[in-house]
């Protein structure tokens, strides 16, 4: 630094700059020092060492470049670095769940898990699969499929093509807010209304019926994006031809988002299939193969891990963390297969 | 209309020399033959009885009544589809509140101050005091924590992150969202439980004195505590807020950072001056949308936190509740009051979720307005 604040500036119309290695000899620095640190004692832990590396290092940057940049490129700096800190405060968490998950889920992840149920198996017992909360999943989120990607797509064509005025502006804003809903508060609604109210028992449709409301503002503003695209030119030369208004849409305007909105129901199925909350109330859960999903209780995915982490021996949490590593696969591919789709379709589009 | 005229959008009769060698065309009297089609960018002379002002919104297609069949039934479904969406959130406020009048009518305890939950007891008693408190420490804290680091990513994709990486990084912070919350439940159960032990025992020796920070001993136990709760919603709800902040980063307009540049403004200076003030309604509304998504978390919730009904402010020791958290604990074992406390604890989670929803959405509003008129 002495060095650097003796020569004179090149030039008086640019201000003086750290010198480019400047970083790279502060986190030297810092390691250093952390590392003495950790030897005599305050660092002693890998997370210590390393959040003293860090506040070295920003203490240490602010320092050097206050002295010879001043203040304003002081602050741009230390704003920059903490930027970059809250980047890879945010990726440790994602890192941390997915390493876990695949550690602790492939010691039960073997076929007699997706082959068997837990029917006579006790807590303490080892063995046992999640073949029953599998079948309960698929089922439950294709009946949800079923109802709420119809009717989110017709929501979706009134607000483009027909909705105008506050009656839109309504549906609009109930959509967003229907985005929000708790999911525990759909399971609730569906509890009061289906089985309660309607004196229906606890079954895996009811649980379909409350996945299908969390699904369809998902459908509704994913399918809503895309219709809106689409561009006018389509829809007046469709017209121009005298096609007619509900052709133009079928034929027309939904084959043309249709990728957009495949993505957007994959988007929302991996959403709903994570659900747990409101399967708990409306499915009650059994350990048992229920095929049916109109009668009597059944399983799911995310229910199967609630139910066995909780309980207090290591094969359940064993069970619990391969039904998570499940679960988690299978809402990633999905995910990914949407981002797939989409990136196709923009490479097919832009050409 | 600047565009170059088009003699199916425009009705007015073309000036002479439009399209040389072609005859002036004639406006036939009455409706055209292409009857409804009619851009929006046009405005119809409005004759007192066509539907002259619902052609003039903007930017779509828009129609009158069609008399085909198939349109007609084609507007039917979508506009009862619309209104089935309404019909959905009025039916759940409905039968919220039906099915939990008789258990409020039981209850013996004031539900809004009673801080315990015994409705299966005789005479049943049960209050949501403890429940909302927990409910409201937990988001507060997770907000706190969220916010800043979610601001800072957003920022760090919009306006640090190369640009041929920051897509892609962006889809891992989506990653995050995209993790279901039982797997968070199990993660801050096992695994983060027992590393917050630590950071709660610094907390606790350096700022205990600011009570909130601190265990009932001073000395611990700690974990499985209001803090463990808050710090994994934290993490569930930061990519929801990352993103849509880093949406409306990316709207700022190119013309105000390259002035801000040229005036010889650093990066921050940069973002301090032109990207944070544009983007600050979206930074608070999703702020709101991300509260009441940790409001309404369930299932993570009542996984990491050892159930308590007391409104205690040590929020490193083991204990707290949250009504979302509480439903599922309670569940399995309520009878029929049990149930309907419950779904009444469930309609209070509901109005204030709709609040908070609301509430977002009147500031994205309010600032989709602005702008609109700014630009």
């Amino acid at each position: 630094m002495s060095t650097a604040t003796a020569l004179p500036p090149p030039s008086t119309l640019v201000g003086r700059k750290l010198p480019r290695w400047t970083p790279a000899a502060l986190v030297a620095g810092a390691l250093a020092i952390a590392g003495v640190l950790a030897v005599l004692g305050p660092a002693d832990s890998i997370e210590g060492f390393v959040l003293w590396t860090g506040s070295l290092f920003l203490i240490g940057q602010t320092v050097a470049s206050f002295a010879v940049e001043g203040g304003r490129h002081a602050r741009d700096r230390l704003v920059t670095s903490l930027i970059y800190t809250s980047f890879v405060i945010t990726v440790i968490p994602l890192v941390s769940v997915l390493i876990l998950t695949i550690k602790n889920g492939m010691a039960r992840f073997d076929s007699s898990f997706f082959s068997s149920s837990l029917r006579n198996i006790a807590a303490t017992n080892a063995g046992g699969g999640a073949y029953h909360a599998l079948v309960g999943t698929i089922e439950q989120v294709l009946i949800a499929t079923a109802f709420a990607v119809p009717v989110g797509i017709f929501v979706a064509i009134y607000l483009v093509e027909f909705g105008t005025g506050g009656f839109a502006r309504t549906v609009s804003t109930f959509v967003d807010v229907m985005t929000g809903l708790p999911s525990i508060v759909a399971g609730l609604f569906i509890l009061s209304f289906w089985i309660l109210a309607l004196g229906q028992g606890y079954s895996g449709f009811a649980g379909a019926l409350a996945l299908a409301i969390l699904m369809l503002p998902i459908v509704v503003r994913s399918t809503e994006e895309m219709l809106r695209l689409v561009p006018d030119a389509l829809r007046e030369a469709s017209y121009a031809l005298g096609v007619p208004r509900w052709k133009t849409i079928v034929r027309i305007v939904i084959p043309t988002a249709l990728p957009g909105i495949v993505t957007g129901v994959m988007l929302g199925v991996a959403r709903v299939a994570g659900e747990t909350a409101p399967v708990l109330l409306v499915t009650f859960g059994t350990n048992s193969i229920n095929t049916d999903p109109f009668s009597g209780p059944q399983s799911s995915l995310p229910l199967f891990v609630y139910q066995q982490a909780g309980l207090p021996n290591q094969v359940a949490i064993d069970r619990a963390w391969t039904g998570a590593l499940t679960l988690i696969l299978f809402v990633m591919l999905l995910n990914l297969a949407a981002r797939l789709v989409t990136y196709f379709w923009r490479a097919r589009m832009g050409r | 209309m600047s565009t170059p005229r088009d003699p199916t959008r425009d009705r007015t009769p073309a000036p002479e020399g439009t399209y040389p060698g072609v005859p002036v065309h004639e406006e036939p009297e009455g409706p055209p033959p292409w009857d409804r089609v009619v851009s929006a960018t046009d405005r119809m002379p409005s004759t007192g009885e066509g539907p002259g002002d619902e052609f003039s919104r903007g930017g779509r297609l828009t129609g009158g009544k069609s008399t085909r069949f198939g349109d007609r039934l084609f507007r039917g479904m979508s506009v009862g589809s619309a209104a089935f969406v309404l019909v959905i959130m009025a039916a759940i406020a409905v039968f919220l509140i039906w099915k939990a009048i008789p258990a409020l009518n039981a209850n013996e305890a004031n539900f809004f101050s009673y801080e315990q939950w015994f409705p299966n007891g005789t005479p049943p008693m049960f209050g949501i005091a403890a429940l909302a408190f927990g409910t409201v420490a937990t988001s507060i804290l997770a907000i706190i924590i969220a916010v800043p680091i979610a601001v800072g990513v957003a920022l760090f994709i919009s306006n640090y992150a190369p640009i041929r990486v920051a897509q892609g990084l962006g889809y891992i912070v989506d990653l995050l969202a995209a993790v279901p919350s039982v797997v968070y439940g199990l993660w801050g159960y096992i695994y983060l439980n027992d590393h917050i032990k630590d950071t709660s025992a610094f907390l606790d020796k350096y700022f205990g004195w600011t009570v909130i920070l601190s265990s009932n001993s001073g000395v611990g136990p700690y974990g499985r505590s209001i803090l463990l709760a808050s710090v994994v919603l934290a993490i569930m709800i930061l990519p929801i807020v990352a993103a849509i902040s880093r949406e409306v980063f990316l709207q700022v307009p190119t013309d105000h950072k390259e002035a801000a540049l040229a005036l010889g403004a650093t990066r921050w200076e940069m973002v301090r001056t032109a990207v944070l003030p544009y983007g600050r309604p979206g930074v608070i509304s999703a702020t709101m949308l991300g509260l009441g998504r940790a409001l309404g978390e369930t299932i993570a919730v009542a996984m990491v936190l050892s159930a308590t009904f007391t409104i205690d402010w040590h929020f490193l020791s083991p204990g707290g509740n949250t009504i979302a958290a509480n439903i599922a604990n309670q569940f399995a074992e309520a009878n029929d009051t049990g149930r309907g406390a419950l779904i009444a604890s469930g309609l209070v989670l509901f109005v204030i979720t709709l609040i908070v929803n609301f509430a977002a959405r009147w500031i994205i509003a309010r600032r989709k307005e602005f702008s609109g008129a700014a630009s």
